[in-house]
């Protein structure tokens, strides 16, 4: 048997075989949104016994790439992100055939930055801080120039004179992109150099969008759980990333507090908590009804069980989505209303 | 007689300083062995010591009364188990009131995820238990294994901990009226992965891991043989198989990740296989495991003395009859060897499948090299990644695994060799 059917699959191989028949619906897309969809997929399976989902952490750029890549079986039938749907990505899609695209916001993640609870510093820093300290440019005595500083009192006198050290997500994160748009480019605009200089949209976007590159910033790969062993390693050490993992190492990490707000599932919630980012889910309609049980998926996933506040999401760290918000949600996601542009 | 006398002279003076070489580098070795074992034992006590608390699961063994107004037989598989369960905990728990809603869900949530499914699935293939009481043995979830493991120190303070007082109260009523028990984690070989580390095993792992290995095999344990005979045995001696040889030891030391990338352009890309299958898998492995299957066999051929060769020449043998009949039985215990060790290779290799997608969550095993699988290192690769505190362990555990396979598949290779080796 098992050869028969290894022997079918190799000699298929040679006239090259069609695309297989599959009865499993595939998600890929954020490391992010990943745990969301694995406890969506893992309680649909117990729920109605269809086969299971077979999902795969992808980032979110990446994810976006195979979705994109067309319609049919080979290609996956959900995406997740942890920003919205680029418009290069959605014109991607347009010109491979994925038109009918439903778009889900599921909630909030909030990025945390984190030292481990053996500091006795009471970390609280702003955005401008956290740009002067983190960016590869920063104004130097009226001009722009490279990042000269060396300790966080460098960047601001009332902060302790601790080398700046802080391990963050790769380019290809979701993370990294949304550490760079609600924190490094908000606290850019903050300076004065920047603020009254008259600069540009495009030139903030050029010029703020940049982390250092000569040592106080590390790229730590995508592995969160490297970073939070490192920070329990180094007291003086700093890390960021999504806030399911602080949530998760309470007991070992202590958050840094952003303008004055710790992060927490409350001041994310009711986004007094500056840096938190929408997580989306990206389904593509065209498999509807074509994949076997994505549709019950769907329900699955916009259901009051995983996304109201006290459901299996928000125990995994999700901040949930209002009650409105919620139904409206439910309504057009279940209802396949298209993505328009973006 | 000067001269040679002169000679010993020289002679002795030298030695002491040639001794002290000779131990300089004798020590040199040992110190390099040495060294070399303390890596080792770093890294496996390492594993255990975070590793051996995923060998034993905490359960809570109590006794459950199926409610007929929670669970009726008409709408199975649907029922509400999870208010039977936790009713039923409930009952060796004094002093916890039920109408609360939080503190209903906190009871709840002393079980694992996966016990009001256990239920489920005994009552829909015996209705019959409905209305009865019947004792049920469960993992409990996470934060209370972890808790009962010395994971969570209730000494913290209380914010800091993922169990509140009253959480790490109830547990202790359960632990006084002795319902926690810790046996031996089967589940972590006989379950599939799971979100909930409590429930999360090596099955679709192993399972996958199997089928790639047994592919990987079927494909480059001819081809490699066959090409390795074609060039000691058959192949002329000139520029062009020189060119061969040189390029398969190249192929050898090629990065695996190229593997990777070559099977998702080729394999997935142009013949339209599926992303995450075993097959898949197996195939981009043997790339791998081919080169050095050759290598091997090269070498095992070469150490057949050519006496043999032209003893069955001789007596008029064909020179595929001498291969068949002589050369290649004798050079078989080589010839395994070497592929054994290329499959012990196979089965640690992560980077090409990452490529290939076997790095999906999927809960449950594969039936077959096309469905969607994990295999060992990418099941490692993904609970590494994971936030629960669990995980932790299971990872460190799945690793241990890991290498009792590599140690199990070496030592049969030793075994072999040691074993048919002819030595001439």
């Amino acid at each position: 048997m098992l050869t028969k059917t290894l022997v079918m699959a190799i000699s298929g191989l040679a006239i090259a075989a069609p695309a297989l028949a599959r009865d499993e619906i595939r998600i890929v897309g954020s490391s992010t949104v990943f745990p969301y969809t694995q406890a969506v997929a893992e309680n649909f399976v117990n729920v109605t016994g269809a086969p299971s989902p077979i999902v795969e952490s992808t980032g979110t750029g990446g994810g976006m790439k195979i979705f994109c890549g067309g319609i049919g079986e080979k290609f996956p039938d959900v995406t997740g992100a942890s920003r919205a749907m680029k418009s290069s990505e959605f014109e991607l899609c347009q010109s491979n055939g994925v038109t009918d695209i439903s778009e889900a916001l599921i909630g909030f993640d909030g990025l945390s930055m984190a030292v481990s609870r053996d500091s006795d510093v009471d970390w609280d820093l702003s955005l401008k801080d956290i740009y002067l300290a983190l960016a590869a440019q920063v104004p130097v005595e009226g001009a722009w120039a490279d990042n000269p500083h060396k300790t966080w009192a460098d960047v601001n006198p009332d902060l302790p004179a601790i080398e700046i050290l802080a391990y963050g997500p790769p380019p290809t994160s979701g993370t990294r992109d949304a550490f760079v748009e609600l924190a490094m480019r908000e606290g850019c605009k903050e300076l004065a150099f920047v603020h009254d200089g008259g600069f540009d949209k495009a030139w903030v976007k050029e010029n703020c969008s940049r982390m250092r590159q000569d040592g106080p910033f590390v790229e730590a790969g995508e592995n969160d759980n490297l970073i939070v062993q490192r920070l329990n390693a180094d007291e003086n050490a700093m890390g960021i990333f999504g806030y399911s993992f602080l949530y998760e190492n309470l007991d070992a990490l202590k958050g840094v507090q952003i303008e004055g707000v710790a992060p927490s599932i409350e001041t994310i919630a009711d986004k007094s908590y500056p840096i938190s980012r929408p997580l989306f889910v990206y389904i593509k309609n065209a498999h509807r009804g074509v994949i076997p049980n994505l549709d019950a998926f769907i329900e699955e996933y916009m259901s009051d069980d995983a996304l109201e506040a006290d459901g299996y999401l928000a125990e995994r760290g999700l901040v949930s989505l209002s009650e409105d918000a919620m139904m409206n949600l439910q309504d057009s996601v279940l209802d396949g209303v298209m993505l328009e542009t973006n | 007689m000067e001269n040679q006398t002169s000679t010993i002279q020289l002679v002795q003076a030298s030695l002491v300083r040639r001794k002290r070489k000779e131990r300089f580098l004798k020590g040199l070795g040992l110190s390099a062995i040495c060294f070399a074992f303390l890596m080792l034992a770093t890294l496996v006590i390492s594993l255990v010591a975070s590793g051996h608390s995923a060998f034993v699961q905490t359960h809570v063994t109590f006794e459950v009364f199926v409610d007929p107004d929670e669970i009726r037989e008409k709408r199975l598989p649907r029922g509400g188990f999870d208010d039977a369960l936790a009713a039923s905990l409930a009952e060796y728990l004094p002093g916890v009131d039920l109408s609360d809603r939080a503190t209903k869900k906190q009871v709840e949530k002393i079980l694992s995820n996966g016990a009001q499914f256990h239920l489920r699935d005994l009552v829909v293939a015996d209705p019959s238990l409905i209305g009865q009481t019947i004792e049920l043995t469960v993992p409990v979830s996470d934060p209370y294994d972890q808790l009962n493991k010395g994971g969570i120190d209730p000494d913290t303070p209380e914010e800091n901990r993922r169990l509140n007082d009253k959480q790490i109260a109830m547990f202790n009523q359960l632990v006084a009226a002795d319902t926690i028990s810790k046996p031996l984690n089967w589940g972590l070989i006989i379950n599939a992965d799971s979100r909930f580390p409590e429930l999360a095993g090596l099955k679709g792992a192993l399972i996958g891991s199997a089928w790639a290995l047994l592919v990987c095999f079927l494909i480059s344990f001819p081809l490699g043989i066959g090409a390795a005979i074609y060039l000691e045995e058959f192949a002329p001696k000139n520029r062009f198989s020189n060119l061969i040889e040189v390029n398969i030891n190249n192929l050898a030391a090629v990065p695996s990740v190229v593997f990777g990338l070559l099977a998702l352009s080729v394999f997935i890309g142009w013949f339209g296989l599926p992303r995450s299958a075993p097959l898949v898998g197996g195939m981009t492995l043997a790339l791998m495991t081919m080169p050095t299957i050759i290598i091997a066999t090269r070498a095992a051929l070469k150490s057949v003395p050519p006496s043999i060769r032209e003893a069955a020449l001789g007596l008029g043998a064909s020179p595929q009859q001498t291969v068949f009949g002589h050369v290649l039985p004798l050079a078989m215990p080589g010839i395994l060897t070497g592929t054994i060790i290329g499959l012990a290779q196979a089965l640690g290799e992560t980077a090409p499948l990452l490529l290939i997608g076997m790095n999906a969550f999927i809960t449950s095993a594969p039936d077959g090299p096309l469905s969607s699988a994990t295999t060992l290192p990418t099941q490692i690769f993904i609970w590494a990644d994971s936030p629960e505190r669990g995980f932790a362990s299971r990872t460190s555990a799945a690793i241990l695994v890991l290498l009792g396979f590599l140690i199990t598949m070496n030592a049969v290779a030793i075994f072999l060799r040691s074993k048919f080796e002819r030595k001439w």
